[in-house]
């Protein structure tokens, strides 16, 4: 009985050491790659700043700032097509794709100024599985194209 | 003091007034339209027309309006310009019951790739198979996997050189023609060339 027990605590300590080794291993996937750059955009990734350039890849976690008369493309793994305008900020919180399934998650918060969307292959799978945001809205994604304009933010 | 007064109503004033965040629903190129649903502290609202819009308040108010497209692209004109161009996608079919033969047909497809991949500046292929409904999942994956990487070998071997390449087994997840289970079709035996 008690050994069962005993068992069962091992096999959970082991279950919660893989999960947490496997959310690790997620976190370092590419989410995506920068296809067009116009003027400047600055990539902020594990606290260091670093030029952008066309052919980059993206991360989970990284965000991408332009500059005036500046702006970006991006196009993410699962086929979502992204563009930021000038002087805008656009964070990648979370992206996840599996390109067999098409099961993922996208999570993406614009800071500041303006982008331009494509959904992609996770929002067709699955709507609830994307999501938008500013710091006023939220915007849950129906398979579309959209324009979200957050302004000039401090 | 009055000066000062005046200083803060000011920013009072203008912190109430900063222009509304707005979000802007596009018709996709077929002239599809999808949705959006906006959710602010205020409220929830859902967007669903071609160029149909909302703006959003710094406190979450939530007001709809209309637009067209002169006048999407006179005042987002740079950054509708500034998306990626659209991922274009070649299918070629297999023999029946192969992963390696390629229908003759489809050996064709290398000049239509080598030139969609001139138009990109980074450019990456994504070699995706798929199969039937004939075989358990586990096979349909193995297989579909196969048939993918027997065409990177063969993009390969006809001297596309992109970079960035991947196989993708889809299995039989996405058909081209739905079938009942355990039905052979040719026409989902396919491996779809994407350049993005």
């Amino acid at each position: 009985m008690r050994g069962t027990r005993l068992r069962g605590a091992l096999f959970l300590a082991l279950g919660i050491a893989l999960g947490s080794f496997v959310t690790c291993a997620a976190a370092q996937d590419v989410a995506g790659m920068v296809k067009n750059l116009k003027g400047q955009a600055q990539l902020d990734r594990a606290g260091k700043s670093q030029p952008v350039r066309v052919g980059d890849s993206l991360m989970e976690g990284d965000q991408v700032s332009t500059g005036a008369d500046s702006s970006i493309g991006i196009v993410l793994r699962d086929d979502t097509l992204l563009a930021a305008g000038a002087k805008s900020t656009l964070l990648i919180n979370r992206f996840a794709f599996n390109a067999t399934t098409h099961e993922g998650r996208l999570d993406s918060t614009v800071k500041r100024g303006t982008l331009a969307v494509i959904s992609g292959k996770i929002a067709h799978a699955n709507p609830d599985a994307v999501q938008f945001g500013t710091n006023t809205m939220t915007l849950g994604v129906r398979g579309t194209e959209f324009i979200i304009d957050a302004g000039d933010q401090p | 003091m009055i000066g000062r007064l005046l200083l803060l109503l000011s920013i009072l004033l203008l912190a109430g007034c900063a222009a509304p965040q707005r979000v802007i629903l596009l018709p996709a190129p077929d002239g599809k339209v999808g949705a959006v649903d906006v959710t602010s502290a205020a409220g929830k609202q859902r967007v669903d027309s071609a160029y149909g819009g909302v703006n959003v308040s710094q406190q979450g108010q939530i007001s709809s309006f209309a637009t067209d497209s002169a006048g999407v692209e006179r005042e987002y004109g740079p950054l509708l310009a500034a998306r990626p161009r659209r991922p274009v996608s070649f299918v070629v079919y297999f023999q029946s019951g192969s992963s390696s033969e390629l229908t003759p047909e489809s050996t064709a497809v290398v000049q239509s790739v080598l030139a969609e991949l001139e138009q990109r500046a980074a450019p990456e292929l994504i070699v995706t198979g798929h199969t039937d409904a004939v075989g358990t999942d586990e096979f349909n994956d193995r297989l579909a996997l196969e048939r993918a990487q027997t065409v990177v070998e063969f993009l390969r071997h006809n001297g596309i050189n992109a970079k960035q390449i991947e196989a993708v087994g889809r299995g039989k997840r996405e058909p081209a023609v739905r079938t009942a289970d355990r039905v052979a079709e040719q026409a989902n035996r396919r491996v779809e060339i994407t350049i993005r």
